[in-house]
């Protein structure tokens, strides 16, 4: 179609899968099956004619090394159209916001109407590499023309060579785990252990309070889970309904044995699940029909050095997107904070008061102190579960959800993401 | 006149092209036989001509088997083996003739259309869906007439010939390939130019057609006399066990193979021609191919008489997971429809998805669907425990429980998220639709869809319309029908529409025989002999007793006395026996479900109350009295009245819905034609007055229906077309 720029992005509707703990009842689908399910269902209950989308983009964070373009795969399902234009991204645990906003961007620009964005991840279900000396010889096996040729081939492999190699979830850079970046970032800005217990704690808690008064799960979809389709999940399972202060303190901490202060208590599970939204121009929905859930009113990107703290970056971010807003903190009614580790929210929040962070953003007062009672009001990705590719995409519509659950207007969420990166969005309910 | 036969000549090669016209596909007429005819002599003579290609000038059928009107119009054996003849002694010249040529195939490819085939040199198919070969005149009651009995068996062995020849199934391309039935599979593309290449080689005498041998079992079942009598023995016992000697087509089919072995060809030739007409000449036959015209018509038939354009139906909701619910999802799906499958919690529509999976993944194991298709069919059911998603459905199924509140909640409940436009449809079996429509706002855009359970297996599906039913709704519903792949006919309102309401008088005098002491086994057997798959008995196990039992009180509310159930299936019910779905019912079953001997238990249950429990004796000795033909005449002809009642009262539009509705929709015998054609073959007197007799004995059941008297004293029939 031709451009008409400058169309205000509607976010008309999102769904996800229950967030499931990897290893448990999602073992058995993939990440793109898991897509599939998500997207099939967010048709099916907006009543959206799938004719009219024409553009699928999804993040995951690591993809299928026989299907990398994950989006495309997704984008083959049958009530869509096989001319949707598909590409999938990767920003770490922002990939789905690097989803939405890219969709956004291309509606914005009015190249197109209707876009459904979103991501998925499942962690059952890693890639398992060979090693180097094996895949050396599998290579000059499948090369040789000989039996003999194979044979010599194959006969180069050594028992070292047969242990597979797993991902880790490590920086590729620096080679520190996340988790031991999260220890650093504790100790630089002085996160206690307590603290940080606590935050979990508060996590736990109101993930169950808005599972059990259904704030949580109406943007849940069932999952039928296939195969044999002999189980169904309603719900997240990783939420602890029944967790207590004492239990989380009792816990080892994994990273830094003598002076550490990360645990399994508070930090994010490893989860499989997916989570999509519906985006069309303000216009288009207006024409179909549809009453959104919001708008996109800014975002703002942002990095820093890996080897310094690795999950600060949404400070940078968030400056940028509320002076693009033309917002302040205090317009801001809610706030949704990615939790990969208690740590790194304690650490985010501090930042955001921080002349010097201000500073380093390129402003001269600090966006300043989230209230506590506006904050992940339903929990977050420790209690909730954290899917990377798909996170990004269900803060999006918890937070439209409970804006317009709030009769409020603006909301304000952060991502952090490997390599350093940040994300910050404002959104506005309509 | 133009010509269905055209040629033009490239390179020496004439390429031939079938395109009859006037019609959408190609079928071998008088017309074209004689245009082949003077074809291939003109051929034969012109020494511009080394080769041929035969093709079809039709976009997706090849030659789809000769013209069922032109048999019809012959009728007499004699006249029928003539003609088998004349077509054989063409594709004897053609396959003879100086010129060799190849048949490049693309579509269906059946009956006659194979044979001239098989008369071809050599033989391409494509490599595509629509490519199918086969022999189906046994379905008509028919043997192929035109060479293929001699010349199958020759090209593919004796047993895969007779699996085709007996089955009537089609083979697609790539199997076909695979047991030598065609010569190469190529991409429809490339298939004209590869067919030329192959003629030019042919004539070169660059290449010769491969032959299969088949293999050690070949050898010792195929190669050699005492194979071959073993296969056919095997192959007539096998045929005589599932047509329990109804259907004699196969049998002479047999026959005619097994005399191009014994006599040599020209003898089998010339059995073919003999057994073809002979075959022609049966009542069988001409009962199949009614059958199968009546179907045909109905292919073309919208379902009202008014015009109006069907709707597009892409999206539907069903309500119910239960396995009626998972059924029409499992079929829907595979027709690309996206499907809103609710229920009351998420472990039955968990129970829907696995059911929907078990009929869809059967096809993926059979290799008639691609792991894709598997995955987009799964993709296409969206489960819910609420309504969301139902805003943007153009028909809703509803298949919750027999219970007209509970229809009634769910109809309110559904009218108020459904869109102006979309259609409900309810998929009761035993609640006169009128009922449910009370409780709607929409009464013109309600009407049933009664589907036969297994849904993906059953053919028939009952569109029940009431006086409110606007005709596009009832138009669109019988189009997504038809695109459903069902047999669909259009019936009035009333209690158990048309299908269940023959039944029940046929089901309850089965339950009086039961209650007079006649044992289980006899009674199916003796309707199975008649000609039913199943006896009526088995027939209640399989449907469920609970589900009889409360359609036989609808019944009997309806129409008093004349539908009554007996007292047994009530007592059976009562003690809990249900049927093969509870593992028990009238019969025994193991852990799987599989049937066996009948339960003496069951006896117990309303023997002693029943008018013949004194004669009785023994557990399941029964009655030394009652004779197959006696059962078979009281639940035959209970059922034959009905069915006329039905077409008395408008219940159905014509009497050809009602044979197609009885033999699609519980298997009456094919052979007999449905229970319209079956009465004309009897004759309405000699109904009347066994009817009349059987009143005599059993007051009130067997009253004759009004037009039965009527059509007994005109000397009427049904049907005006019935020549015997």
């Amino acid at each position: 179609m031709e451009s008409h720029p400058n169309q205000r992005v509607a976010i008309v509707a999102g769904v996800r899968t229950p967030f499931v703990r990897a290893g448990t009842l999602f073992k058995t689908i993939s990440a793109i099956d898991l897509g599939k399910l998500c997207v099939a269902e967010l048709i099916h209950r907006t009543n959206l004619d799938g004719k009219e989308v024409q553009a699928l983009v999804f993040g995951t964070v690591i993809p299928s090394v026989v299907a990398p373009n994950i989006a495309r795969e997704v984008s083959l399902l049958p009530m869509l159209p096989k001319g949707v234009q598909a590409f999938s991204v990767s920003r770490a645990c922002a990939s789905a916001n690097q989803a939405i906003t890219d969709a956004a961007d291309q509606i914005s620009l009015g190249h197109l109407d209707v876009a459904i964005a979103g991501g998925s991840e499942s962690l059952s279900n890693v890639p398992i590499l060979h090693s180097q000396g094996m895949a050396e010889a599998l290579v000059l096996a499948s090369k040789a023309k000989t039996m003999g040729g194979r044979v010599r081939a194959l006969a180069r492999i050594r028992p070292k060579d047969l242990i597979p190699i797993t991902p880790a979830i490590a920086e590729p850079s620096t080679g520190e785990t996340m988790g031991q970046s999260a220890e650093k970032m504790a100790k630089l800005n002085n996160i206690s252990r307590d603290e940080q217990d606590q935050f979990a704690l508060r996590s736990h808690r109101l993930a169950a309070e808005g599972t059990k008064d259904g704030r949580l799960t109406a943007e849940m979809m069932p999952v039928y889970v296939p195969p044999k389709y002999e189980s169904s999940a309603t719900t997240d399972n990783g939420i602890r309904e029944d967790t207590s202060y004492e239990q989380l303190a009792q816990l080892k901490p994994v990273f830094d044995r003598l002076y550490g202060s990360v645990t399994a208590g508070n930090a994010s599970p490893l989860t499989d699940g997916a989570a999509c939204v519906l985006l069309m121009s303000e216009q288009k929905a207006k024409e179909l029909g549809y009453a959104p859930l919001g708008y996109i009113k800014s975002y703002a990107y942002a990095a820093l050095d890996p080897g310094e703290q690795l999950l600060q970056a949404p400070v940078l971010a968030a400056p940028w997107a509320l002076k693009r807003a033309g917002l302040s903190l205090k317009d801001i009614d809610l706030v949704e904070m990615h939790e990969a580790f208690a740590a790194q929210v304690l650490s985010n929040l501090r930042g955001l008061e921080s002349q010097a962070w201000a500073e380093r953003a390129g402003f001269t007062s600090p966006v300043g102190e989230v209230d506590r009672d506006r904050l992940n009001v339903m929990g977050g990705s420790i209690s909730i579960g954290h899917p990377f590719g798909a996170t990004g995409s269900r803060i999006t519509v918890t937070l439209l959800n409970e804006l317009r659950r709030r009769d409020k207007q603006f909301g304000l969420m952060t991502v952090c993401a490997a390599g350093g990166m940040g994300f910050a969005m404002v959104v506005e309910r309509a | 006149m133009s010509l269905a036969v055209t040629t033009s000549v490239h390179d020496g090669v004439a390429i031939v092209t079938l395109d009859l016209p006037n019609s959408p596909v190609n079928i071998i007429t008088r017309g074209v036989r004689d245009e082949f005819t003077t074809l291939f002599d003109r051929l034969e003579r012109d020494q511009n001509v080394r080769a041929a290609i035969l093709v079809s000038g039709k976009p997706d059928t090849f030659i789809a088997g000769a013209d069922i009107d032109e048999f019809l119009q012959l009728g007499t054996a004699s006249a029928l083996e003539r003609l088998s003849r004349e077509g054989q002694l063409l594709l004897d010249s053609m396959e003879r003739t100086r010129i060799p040529v190849v048949a490049a195939i693309h579509g269906a490819c059946l009956g006659g259309g194979l044979e001239a085939v098989l008369a071809c040199r050599y033989r391409i198919a494509t490599d595509h869906p629509k490519t199918v070969l086969g022999l189906p005149e046994v379905q008509l009651g028919l043997i192929p007439g035109g060479g293929g009995t001699q010349r199958l068996p020759r090209l593919v062995g004796l047993r895969s010939a007779l699996d085709m020849i007996l089955t009537g199934k089609n083979i697609r391309a790539k199997k076909a390939l695979q047991m030598g039935l065609v010569d190469e599979m190529v991409h429809p593309s490339i298939l004209r130019k590869v067919a030329m290449q192959r003629a030019r080689e042919l004539a070169d005498g660059t290449r010769k057609p491969a032959r299969k041998n088949g293999g050690i079992a070949s050898f010792a079942l195929e190669r050699n006399p005492a194979g071959r009598s073993f296969v056919l023995k095997k192959a007539r016992e096998s045929v005589l066990a599932k047509t329990r000697g109804h259907y004699p087509a196969p049998l002479a089919a047999i026959e005619a193979v097994a005399a191009g072995y014994s006599g040599g060809k020209a003898h089998g030739f010339s059995e073919e021609s003999r057994l073809f007409g002979e075959m022609g000449g049966t009542d069988v036959s001409k009962q199949l191919v009614s059958l199968f015209f009546a179907t045909t018509a109905l292919k073309k038939d919208t379902g009202v008489s008014t015009d109006v354009t069907p709707a597009q139906v892409d999206r539907i909701a069903i309500l119910g997971a239960g396995f009626m619910g998972a059924g029409i999802a499992s079929i829907a799906v595979q027709q690309g429809t996206m499907v809103r499958m609710k229920d009351a919690d998420h472990t039955r529509v968990a129970k829907g998805y696995s059911a929907i999976r078990d009929v869809v993944k059967e096809r993926l194991v059979k290799k008639q669907i691609t792991r894709t298709q598997f995955s987009d069919y799964m993709s296409l059911v969206g489960g819910t425990v609420d309504y969301s998603g139902f805003g943007g459905v153009d028909l809703v199924i509803e298949a919750v429980f027999e219970d007209l509140a509970v229809k009634h909640k769910v109809l309110e409940e559904v009218e108020a998220v459904i869109g102006d436009q979309a259609i409900f449809a309810s998929n009761t079996s035993t609640i006169p639709i009128a009922r449910i429509a009370e409780a709607s706002r929409h009464p013109e855009r309600l009407l049933g869809m009664h589907f036969f359970s297994p849904v993906h297996k059953m053919p028939l599906l009952e569109v029940i319309v009431t006086p409110a039913t606007l005709d596009e709704v009832t138009a669109t519903v019988v189009a997504y029908g038809k695109k459903l792949g069902k047999t669909v006919i259009v019936v009035n309102d009333g209690p158990g529409f048309y299908v269940n309401r023959i039944l029940s008088p046929y089901i309850n005098e089965a339950g009086r025989l039961l209650d007079e002491g006649t044992p289980i086994d006899q009674i199916d057997k003796a309707l199975v002999e008649f000609g039913f798959p199943v006896g009526p008995i088995t027939l209640i196990d399989e449907v469920g007793l609970d589900v009889a039992a409360k359609a036989g009180k609808i019944m009997a509310d309806a129409f008093g006395a004349r539908l009554t159930p007996p007292a047994s299936v009530a007592r059976v019910v009562e003690a809990g026996r249900y049927g093969r779905k509870a593992k028990k019912g009238f019969y025994r079953y193991d852990a799987e479900g599989k049937k066996g001997d009948p339960d003496p238990e069951v006896y117990t249950l309303f023997r002693s109350s029943a008018p013949g429990a004194d004669k009785a004796g023994k557990e399941g000795a029964g009655v030394d009295v009652i004779t197959n033909a006696e059962i078979q005449q009281r639940c035959v002809l209970a059922l034959l009245n009905e069915a006329a009642r039905c077409l008395q009262e408008g219940v159905i539009r014509s009497a050809r819905d009602g044979d197609i509705g009885a033999v699609y929709g519980f298997g009456f015998p094919p052979f007999r034609g449905g229970p319209f054609r079956y009465m004309d073959a009897l004759g309405a007197a000699a109904v009347v007055q066994q009817l009349e007799e059987l009143n005599g004995r059993f007051p009130g059941r067997f009253e004759p229906a009004d037009t039965l008297v009527e059509m007994a004293r005109k000397g009427s029939r049904f049907y005006t077309d019935t020549k015997s």
